[in-house]
């Protein structure tokens, strides 16, 4: 047994309301700079739909992930050497257009236009040429809330099992949003597929980081994701990606995405894992028993045997407390109610979600629709989202665990409205769903009420502990000297700058006494 | 000190020490900058035909040189390889993968040029490394007419002389006189060429040397440790 410890995630897709907050403060904070402008660490897309990039999800187009080659895992993409043989053309890149073309709008226009009958606009310029765009075609969130047309959104790889033309009747229509992450995987494909290493998982905290001083550019780690979730930066020419906002969660605090999440649905904790047994669980012949075999991956931080091992491997007391009183734990471990996303890409991912609830209240209160025992709460085959959509987006299509999970989701409302609206104490629905009291209650204080130091319970890193000489640190970050910083101060440079400079227009406003 | 024996005597040196002391330097100082540089993203048509061309064209034609080059008369006519032979291989392979290269060389070429996105993407040193490595290997294909001129004749001398004064700047013994009897084409080649080393540690050239061998024994995760362990 090696223990180690994992910085984790539950998004909880009941209470996403799709305001994408989380994108556009990590956008603000990690990618707002030339040559990331259409990558999104964290984006947030409307489902059913093909996602950002289009069809990330469909290995048959990308080959990301690993897969089962004669019982041994392998990536998906080909062996090392394949990789070698196609380093000079990656056949499974994506385009830029995959995502979309990165583009911002004239605004000096606005400021600068003489004056006219009509009012100025302002039109859109690439970010990549600078020059004027026609027409834009797509974007980072093309579909949002069911916008384009149902024939292409339901392209939608999770629709594969599914009777689409039903879905597409209006009266039928399903919709959920899904925000995404890296999902810092215990067994990363982008990290395998890095020819020149530059790819590596942090042991302290298992956040996955792209070294950009070691990476050369072999692009092959972008096709590899099977998440799409490791961008190209074409103006730096290195590999980008989520860096699981290491620098505040090494100070305790939550990432930011997490931290300004307005629906608070976002979850932050330590999971401890057996690293011994990473590629066992990886390689389950059925890929239905993946989502199982992660569970079976994790180790309890109340077994004293578990404790002695991590403290061998030096993991912190605090580390421990923080295992042992990790929400993820809760809903993965004791409820059951959070899934990794698409565990058949074997790569055994840290973020996991709980199901959405999609009631269909117009048609409860007329009747229409099968209600659990209280009868005002519907039963979880009622709901508009199909299970089975569910299922292949979390548990390689096995609606069992699903379904129960929604069970106990609704069966905890039951509950709850059995006190606070009948009061009195209704215990019919969790029986049958099969949690206690106790349980009910406490999920409720996670998912109801969610409060800021249950949904984050993040031990600071022991920075003192990795340093050679944490003193002579002192003063030393923050302030930097050298080429960190600066451009330098003549024209002429013998190695490639960083260009930083914008596209859009830098023409100043005139001075309002010109106009006259 | 004449033209010629500068561009002959001196120029290799030059050429030569910028390209070890450049390429230290940037990859001390300046990794960041160390990369392949693609783009790929920006577009990928074509991108298979034209880069694997061109890629696979260039090393065959850098090995090759270094090859036929560096290794001392003596062993090739030791090993039973006569000078027209070696003179015939030479100009095949040169041929063959000079071709291959020159027509994915072109299709780069037009894309980093005239795509929008790619061009507006370059910087001035990707387009004039890609210009200049086209023309010096438009007047390495150039010589080929000349060898096999040669070669009809029955004479290796100058496939000889090349690979002499080729040695002679690396025994450090440097004879630009080696070169007075050779056609002026394979002297123009000579200068692009050693210009190549020269600019390379100032250009996206320096991937060639971070090519990652290293991966095919490499374990599939990699995990770095912060502790002293």
């Amino acid at each position: 047994m090696k223990v180690r410890a994992q910085f984790a995630f539950v998004f909880n897709l009941d209470k996403c309301i799709g305001c994408h907050t989380c994108s556009v403060t990590c956008k603000n904070v990690w990618t707002n700079r030339k040559g990331v402008e259409y990558a999104w660490f964290n984006n947030v897309e409307s489902k059913p739909g093909v996602g950002y990039p289009k069809q990330w999800e469909n290995q048959d187009i990308w080959h990301g992930g690993w897969e089962l080659k004669n019982g041994k895992l392998e990536l998906k993409s080909g062996s090392r050497t394949s990789k070698l043989l196609n380093i000079f053309a990656n056949p499974d890149m994506p385009e830029i257009d995959d995502y979309y073309e990165p583009f911002t709008y004239n605004y000096a226009h606005l400021q600068n236009a003489p004056l006219s009958e009509a009012t100025p606009t302002a039109r859109p310029i690439s970010q990549i040429t600078g020059k004027s765009m026609e027409k834009i075609t797509w974007g980072p969130n093309w579909e949002d809330d069911l916008a384009g047309e149902y024939h292409k959104r339901s392209k939608d790889k999770n629709m594969d099992n599914i009777q689409k033309e039903m879905y597409g009747q209006f009266e039928n229509t399903f919709h959920m949003y899904l925000p995404r992450i890296c999902n810092h995987c215990l067994n990363a494909s982008c990290v395998a597929a890095c020819p020149s290493g530059s790819i590596y998982k942090r042991e302290e905290d298992g956040i996955v980081l792209v070294d950009q001083d070691k990476c050369r550019g072999w692009r092959m780690c972008v096709s590899s994701c099977p998440y799409k979730k490791v961008f190209y930066n074409w103006e730096s020419g290195k590999a980008e990606k989520c860096i699981g906002c290491y620098p505040r969660v090494e100070s305790g605090m939550p990432t930011v995405c997490s931290e300004s999440c307005v629906g608070r649905i976002r979850y932050n904790g330590i999971m401890l894992y057996d690293a011994d047994r990473i590629e066992e669980f990886a390689s389950m012949e059925d890929t239905q028993d993946l989502y199982e075999a992660q569970r079976s991956i994790f180790l309890d931080p109340n077994d004293p045997e578990v404790i002695k091992a991590a403290r061998l491997e030096g993991i912190n007391e605090d580390w421990l407390e923080a295992a042992r009183n990790s929400p993820i734990w809760k809903m993965v471990m004791d409820w059951k109610i959070a899934f990794p996303m698409h565990p058949e890409f074997r790569t055994l991912p840290m973020v996991w979600y709980v199901p959405p609830l999609s009631p269909v209240q117009s048609q409860i209160d007329q009747g229409n629709l099968p209600v659990g025992p209280d009868g005002a709460i519907p039963v979880a085959g009622a709901m508009r989202l199909p299970v089975q959509y569910l299922a292949n987006l979390l548990t390689a299509g096995k609606t069992e665990p699903v379904e129960s999970a929604l069970n106990k989701l609704i069966a905890m409302r039951s509950y709850q409205r059995s006190i606070h609206v009948e009061g009195q104490v209704d215990t019919r629905a969790i029986d049958a769903a099969g949690i206690t009291e106790e349980q009910a209650k406490e999920m409720y204080r996670y998912l109801a009420i969610a409060n800021y130091e249950d949904r984050f319970v993040i031990p600071t890193g022991h920075t003192e502990e990795t340093l050679d000489d944490s003193f002579g640190f002192q003063g030393q970050n923050g302030f930097n000297f050298g080429n960190d910083s600066s451009h330098g101060v003549s024209k002429i440079t013998l190695f490639p700058r960083r260009r930083k400079d914008t596209v859009e227009p830098k023409t100043l406003a005139p001075a309002s006494d010109n106009n006259s | 000190m004449n033209l010629h024996n500068f561009l002959y005597g001196v120029y290799p040196y030059i050429a030569l020490s910028v390209f070890l002391l450049g390429s230290l330097q940037r990859f001390d100082r300046e990794q960041y900058t160390w990369k392949s540089d693609s783009s790929q993203l920006l577009s990928k048509a074509n991108m298979r035909l034209g880069s694997n061309l061109f890629h696979v064209g260039i090393l065959a034609i850098f090995g090759g040189h270094a090859v036929g080059l560096l290794t001392p008369h003596g062993v090739f006519t030791g090993l039973g390889v006569s000078d027209m032979a070696h003179q015939m291989v030479a100009i095949w392979a040169g041929s063959i993968f000079g071709a291959m290269c020159l027509l994915g060389g072109l299709i780069l070429w037009v894309r980093r040029m005239f795509n929008a996105r790619v061009s507006a993407a370059s910087r001035g040193s990707d387009k004039f490394i890609l210009t200049w490595l086209l023309i010096t290997l438009m007047l390495g294909l150039s010589t080929i007419p000349v060898s096999i001129g040669h070669a009809n004749h029955g004479n290796p001398n100058v496939m000889i002389a090349l690979a002499e004064w080729v040695q002679s700047i690396v025994y450090l013994h440097p004879n630009p006189a080696l070169l007075n009897e050779v056609d002026t084409i394979f002297k123009i080649h000579l200068f692009f060429g050693m210009t190549v080393f020269l600019v390379f540690p100032f250009t996206r050239m320096v991937h060639v040397w971070s090519a990652p061998f290293g991966y095919i024994n490499r374990p599939y995760q990699i995990v770095r440790s912060k502790r002293k362990l």
